[in-house]
């Protein structure tokens, strides 16, 4: 335990059965900052197998550090210093001498989707084929299963050889997932993955995601309040820099708060 | 209200000069093919053979009993320059690729500007280096009589021609987006993979013209060529044999011809052979890279 916030246990969610087991993440006294600017002081909490961990919070509060320094992009940005410690299945990532290992069992989606400059076919089989998968058959394979767990085969199931840059805002999001997919990861990590998706394909990938749920752990960083009550079975509430609250998701936004300064976000008094 | 005021007239003026300024590259071109062209044409429609020009290696121009034969000429050019695309390609782009992608901070900064002072070397001072360091040095080297010839050449030609295909190869490797190399490093890729999968194919436009542009200069450069291969017509068989390119032909002979006459006409028309040639490569870039878009 830890200031008492950070570890309330998880619940029954009405998605389907309560994971179990020891927790998949577990950060302790995280901080972030750039250039000597802090992004997230001191943040400790678990993320548990197969849920969907929310967080919610206006900008600059430090989602996306978090999830920067989960697969260790740090290493990319200058200036980013990383404080604490993220351990995830046990090991803390520092540990990991192979940061390529590291990332391949990591998924992410950004915001704004970036399509690989290779076909549609090729950014599903860009990993797969980095794992040293080589055989038509099995790539085709693996492609096919992303872009259908994606909700996407059916639109590009007849334009696979064609630039994944050419298809629309939506459908390269669900590219990106089917990307992600690809990795097989045990961790997906979404970006505020609807900023650039219009509101039908949004629903479209939130039905995915809560398909995933029995598969993967997903932590889902959003802008939308609603998005997180939809989906999340826990939440977290970032308040520049600062972990606020982390409860179950039901709770949060039935007023169930520690701090007002959540309900005050949730309800739109501020963002 | 709707009077022309000064911006109005200075908008328009803004236009014109663009415009002529864009216009200019056009005219330009069209204008030195139809000088080459004219001042070869006579020649061309003349006395030429045109079997003989491309298949006798004997270009006797001022003999009683004038030949042009141009093979030699032709494929002295062709084999200076590929020796030093063999050469410059790879030290190029492995540059490019250095300065672009590892090279961070002060290295970056201070690499990019030696090579651009590289650049800037002129070829008159290639052609000194040729001669005096790398032609005796070649002797000594390899245990041969002279050291002018297409090694040599190739040589200085494939250092001239790499400090501007690693700079243009460079942006061309810069323009690709990081969040492409992002997204590559998020699914495990290493740097390599990043490079060789991701960043080069991104970039193969821009490195393609790199090279194209090294060809370009390999083609036209005249004067290193000139006191670096030894000038001897010739179809080379080893690297140290001694050969003669095509520009530097027109370079040497072109002072002591008669304006007008057969032997001017037969180096305006190995004038017309390098404009046409220099034009295929480039249109055949052209399409290449239009290909590779439209994929």
């Amino acid at each position: 335990m830890v200031d008492g916030v950070g570890l309330a246990q998880p619940r029954p969610s009405s998605f389907g059965p309560l994971y179990d087991g020891p927790p998949i993440i577990e950060v302790r006294d995280l901080g972030i900052s750039y250039g000597g600017k802090p992004a997230l002081r001191d943040a400790s909490f678990d993320i548990y197998r197969h849920e969907i961990f929310g967080i919610i919070g206006p900008a600059n509060s430090g989602k996306t550090s978090f999830l920067r320094a989960l697969n260790r992009m740090d290493d990319f940005t200058t200036g980013m210093e990383v404080r604490g410690s993220i351990h995830i299945n046990g090991k803390d990532v520092n540990d990991w001498r192979n940061l390529y290992a590291l990332r391949s069992r990591i998924g992410v989606v950004l915001p704004l989707p970036v399509g690989l400059p290779l076909s549609v076919y090729d950014n599903v089989a860009f990993s797969p084929r980095l794992r040293g998968i080589r055989k038509k058959a099995q790539l085709d394979e693996v492609v096919e299963r992303c872009l259908t767990r994606a909700a996407l085969w059916d639109e590009v199931k007849d334009r696979l050889g064609s630039l994944g840059s050419l298809l629309s805002g939506g459908q390269q999001q669900r590219l990106t997932i089917a990307r992600a997919l690809s990795q097989e990861p045990e961790l997906l990590l979404l970006d505020e993955f609807s900023i650039a998706v219009d509101p039908v394909t949004t629903m479209r990938i939130e039905d995915v995601l809560k398909d995933l749920r029995s598969e993967l752990t997903i932590v889902l960083v959003t802008n939308l309040v609603q998005q997180a009550r939809r989906l999340a079975d826990r939440t977290a509430f970032f308040l520049t820099g600062e972990l606020v609250e982390i409860g179950a998701t039901e709770d949060l936004f039935e007023g169930n708060v520690k701090d007002e300064r959540t309900t005050g976000y949730i309800e739109g008094r501020y963002g | 209200m709707d009077r022309r005021d000064a911006a109005w007239y200075i908008d328009k003026v803004a236009q014109w000069v663009v415009f002529v300024g864009g216009i200019s590259a056009i005219v330009f071109i069209v204008g030195i093919f139809v000088f080459i062209t004219k001042e070869g044409l006579d020649f061309v429609l003349g006395p030429l053979n045109l079997g003989e020009f491309f298949t006798s290696i004997a270009w006797r121009p001022t003999s009683n009993n004038p030949t042009y034969g141009a093979l030699a000429l032709i494929v002295g050019t062709a084999s200076v320059t590929g020796f030093a695309m063999l050469l410059s390609v790879p030290l190029s782009l492995g540059a490019a690729l250095f300065i672009a992608e590892f090279a961070t901070g002060k290295t970056r900064e201070v690499l990019k500007v030696l090579v651009e002072m590289l650049a800037a070397i002129p070829s008159v001072v290639w052609g000194f280096v040729g001669m005096s360091i790398m032609h005796p040095l070649i002797m000594r080297i390899f245990d041969v009589p002279l050291g002018l010839g297409v090694l040599n050449a190739g040589l200085i030609l494939g250092l001239m021609a790499a400090p501007i295909m690693t700079t243009i190869a460079e942006d061309a490797l810069k323009a690709v987006p990081d969040t492409y190399r992002e997204a590559a490093e998020a699914l495990g890729a290493t740097r390599w993979e990043v490079i060789f999968k991701v960043v080069i194919p991104a970039s193969r436009n821009g490195l393609l013209a790199a090279v194209l542009l090294g060809v370009g200069r390999g083609f036209g450069e005249t004067m290193a060529v000139l006191m670096a291969s030894g000038h001897a017509i010739n179809i080379p068989t080893s690297p140290f044999d001694s050969v003669r390119a095509l520009t530097a032909t027109i370079a040497s002979e072109l002072g002591d011809t008669v304006r007008g006459g057969d032997h001017w006409g037969s180096l305006f028309t190995l004038g017309i052979l390098l404009f046409v040639v220099t034009f295929v490569i480039n249109l055949t870039a052209d399409i290449v890279v239009r290909g590779i878009r439209k994929k």
